[in-house]
């Protein structure tokens, strides 16, 4: 049965309803535009935001005096010489007014003595990082987001709505093709504005932190789209993501938050404190940056010191039970469920994959280099160099998706809608009405396999020998997967669902190790263990683009150089 | 922890869509404990069945809150009820319209595609 498309017609199309989508969504209608709010998991609920456990750098000044423009040295510090200026400045500048106004919404900032209390989080140089007691930041973001949304008629919502591609014409997108998950209908999507906030790529990897939606759908998009990717090769890996015993109902970065309150011990297999060696003393207190934690870990169970599941010791032993009652509050019963005490046991911990610092090329009105094509969120490239700064993810979501809302609404001003013609969308339809009559392969395997070669040869610590090896199980999963979806146009059918993320996956997977490939030194979150050396010559973005099928990768200058001009 | 990894669980699964008339199948999946009953169904689509339909997100921090489900006739987030060595009976939310196999609407009205 072939149905006809469900056509939509919107001033704003805001694909992915984490902080970044729904600020759009919130800002968008301030500025007159009806939108359209599209998530392919239920609105609000999937995506990073709601599970981002730690905190969120602003320059309140409440408690310390403090100035957007410590936050930005502090940020650029991080970034390892490859921050794009504009858009780090936008973050760190804007920072305040979205957490003030989330305050005013109600989301329940942590307070002292009436002031919205802050944590030194490691890489910044004073306390400036809110949070909601107890891990409840992304929780709380999300649901105060969702309740704004809800007092706004012009806001339209549509979860189970999984985009696959953006429509074009002439080198402008008109908004979007996907299918609704519940039925497999297919649906076309015309705006005068998009915004991509799909967030990252961390479903890439086989340990990661977040949504299982994260396959870097956005990437994939924009670039058929002819928007350009940029440093697509900084994955950055959280050092200390819970390895074991096994824990449920928690997210895996959650020792990060305590270990702000209570330091705690980071070990080796043979209950050693072990970073010094690799440079940074951590002295009971928690300052070592990510990628150097990251090394030490990994480094450490490369010679034959990790503990028994492949990871470090983190231990809060020397804490007294109520020092950490006071700190973990009702997560110590949550540990207990688990069959954890902290007074008597360390848990094991490793790197796993927990945010991407690469993405779509923006500039400071968040505005790609295709016309009618915003983004905003993680899913944007630059701001945070080749290492984010602890804080910087929600903040980057609620600055970016803000000022998104702003550009696509001023957009709407002076462009009336398009109109979709069939040559415009016959591509996108003829994917989505496809079926296969035989079974295809298994694509929920393939996603693991995915995982397993990205984990193993592209993850922390890469070599030529390893990305080679890499590209080339990509391109035979890639040629396995084939040109057609598997399944067919049915209620819920995740096998299909499946085969349109993999088409995405194996592209970005591709644009991840190829740039890995290319740069040939360490910096950041990208450490080469056959280019050891920071190298200045390296101090470039490699963008991606999409040329009839083929990524091409070539360099540009850091941003920073032309703007200051 | 060795000499439990020879355990399964069991899990007997209410499948179909409201187009059909609905069927049970069965499944074994290795056990370790600790893990989750989501633990579990995503080992099962990896290696026995893609098709099996179920909602899920944030696998493990039960911030999403989309695996919700019934166990043994009791509500429960799949990725907190713990897998068990034992037969465990999933079935979709019985107040709550079916979609297929595991997945029900459970978006608020004003939050669905229309």
């Amino acid at each position: 049965m072939i149905s006809e498309p469900i056509a939509i017609e919107t001033d704003v199309l805001v694909i992915g309803s984490g902080a970044a989508g729904m600020y759009a969504a919130i800002e968008a209608s301030r500025g007159g535009a009806h939108v359209l709010l599209a998530d392919r998991s239920l609105i609000g609920r999937g995506g990073a935001t709601v599970m981002a456990q730690m905190t969120v750098a602003a320059a309140l000044g409440e408690e310390t005096p403090d100035d957007w423009h410590r936050h930005y040295d502090d940020t650029i510090a991080a970034g390892r010489g490859l921050c794009d200026e504009a858009l780090a400045r936008l973050l760190c500048e804007d920072a305040p007014a979205c957490i003030r106004e989330l305050d005013a919404w109600g989301v329940g900032w942590a307070r002292k003595d009436g002031h919205i209390t802050a944590t030194t989080a490691p890489g910044h140089d004073r306390a400036r990082c809110v949070y909601v007691d107890f891990i409840n930041t992304g929780p709380a973001v999300s649901k105060t987001l969702r309740t704004v949304m809800a007092r706004n008629n012009n806001i339209k919502k549509a979860g189970d709505l999984c985009i696959v591609d953006l429509i074009s014409r002439g080198g402008e997108v008109l908004g979007a093709a996907g299918y609704q998950l519940g039925s497999g209908a297919p649906v076309m999507i015309a705006a005068t504005a998009t915004v991509l906030a799909t967030g990252g790529l961390t479903r890439l990897y086989r340990r990661n932190s977040a949504s299982t939606n994260m396959g870097g759908d956005g990437y994939a998009l924009a670039l058929r789209a002819g928007a350009a990717l940029i440093d697509m090769e900084f994955v950055q890996f959280f050092p200390i993501g819970h390895l074991a015993p096994r824990l449920v109902g928690m997210d895996p970065i959650m020792w990060d938050p305590f270990r702000y309150k209570l330091g705690g011990k980071l070990l080796n297999g043979r209950m050693e404190e072990f970073t010094s060696r690799y440079g940074s003393d951590e002295d009971g207190k928690y300052v070592l940056t990510r990628d150097l934690a990251t090394y030490a870990i990994v480094k450490e169970v490369e010679a034959g010191r990790g503990s028994p599941h492949g990871g470090a010791y983190l231990s809060f032993e020397h804490c007294t039970e109520a020092a950490l009652r006071e700190a973990f509050g009702p997560v110590i019963d949550r540990l207990a469920e688990n069959a954890i005490d902290l007074t008597k046991m360390p848990v094991e911990v490793a790197p796993i994959a927990h945010y991407h610092m690469g993405g779509v090329a923006a500039d400071a009105s968040m505005a790609t280099n295709v016309p009618g094509l915003l983004a905003a969120g993680e899913v944007v490239g630059g701001a945070n160099g080749a290492n984010r700064l602890s804080g910087n993810a929600i903040t980057e979501a609620l600055v970016f998706g803000r000022r998104a809302g702003r550009s696509a609404a001023e957009r709407c001003k002076h462009m009336t809608r398009p109109q979709l013609r069939p040559q415009d969308t016959c591509e996108a339809l003829d994917l989505l009405r496809a079926g296969a009559a035989r079974r295809g392969p298994n694509t929920a395997a393939m996603i693991a396999r995915l995982q397993a070669i990205m984990a193993d040869d592209v993850g922390p610590l890469r070599t030529a020998a390893k990305l080679q090896r890499a590209l080339a199980d990509i391109a035979a999963l890639t040629v396995e997967l084939g040109a057609r979806p598997a399944g067919r146009a049915a209620s819920f059918d995740l096998e299909r669902l499946d085969w349109f993320d993999l088409r995405n996956m194996l592209t970005v997977a591709r644009a991840v190790a190829q740039s890995a490939l290319n740069r040939s030194e360490t910096r950041g979150a990208h450490q080469r263990e056959d280019f050891p050396e920071t190298l200045p010559q390296w101090r470039l973005h490699q963008r991606v683009d999409w040329r009839g099928g083929r990524l091409e990768i070539s360099g540009a200058p850091v941003a920073a150089e032309v703007l200051v001009s | 922890m060795s000499q439990d990894t020879r355990q399964v669980a069991t899990l007997k699964i209410r499948r179909g869509s409201p187009r059909d008339a609905g069927r049970w199948e069965t499944f074994n999946v290795p056990f370790e404990p600790g893990q989750s009953v989501l633990d579990g169904l995503r080992w099962l689509r990896i290696n026995k069945d893609p098709s099996l339909a179920m909602r899920f997100s944030c696998i493990n921090a039960n911030a999403c809150k989309e695996c919700m489900m019934q166990l043994d006739g009791a509500t429960v987030y799949a990725c907190t009820a713990r897998l068990e060595p034992r037969e465990m009976t999933l079935t979709p939310l019985p107040n709550k319209k079916l979609v297929r196999d595991l997945v029900t609407e459970i978006a608020p009205p004003s939050e669905r595609f229309k």
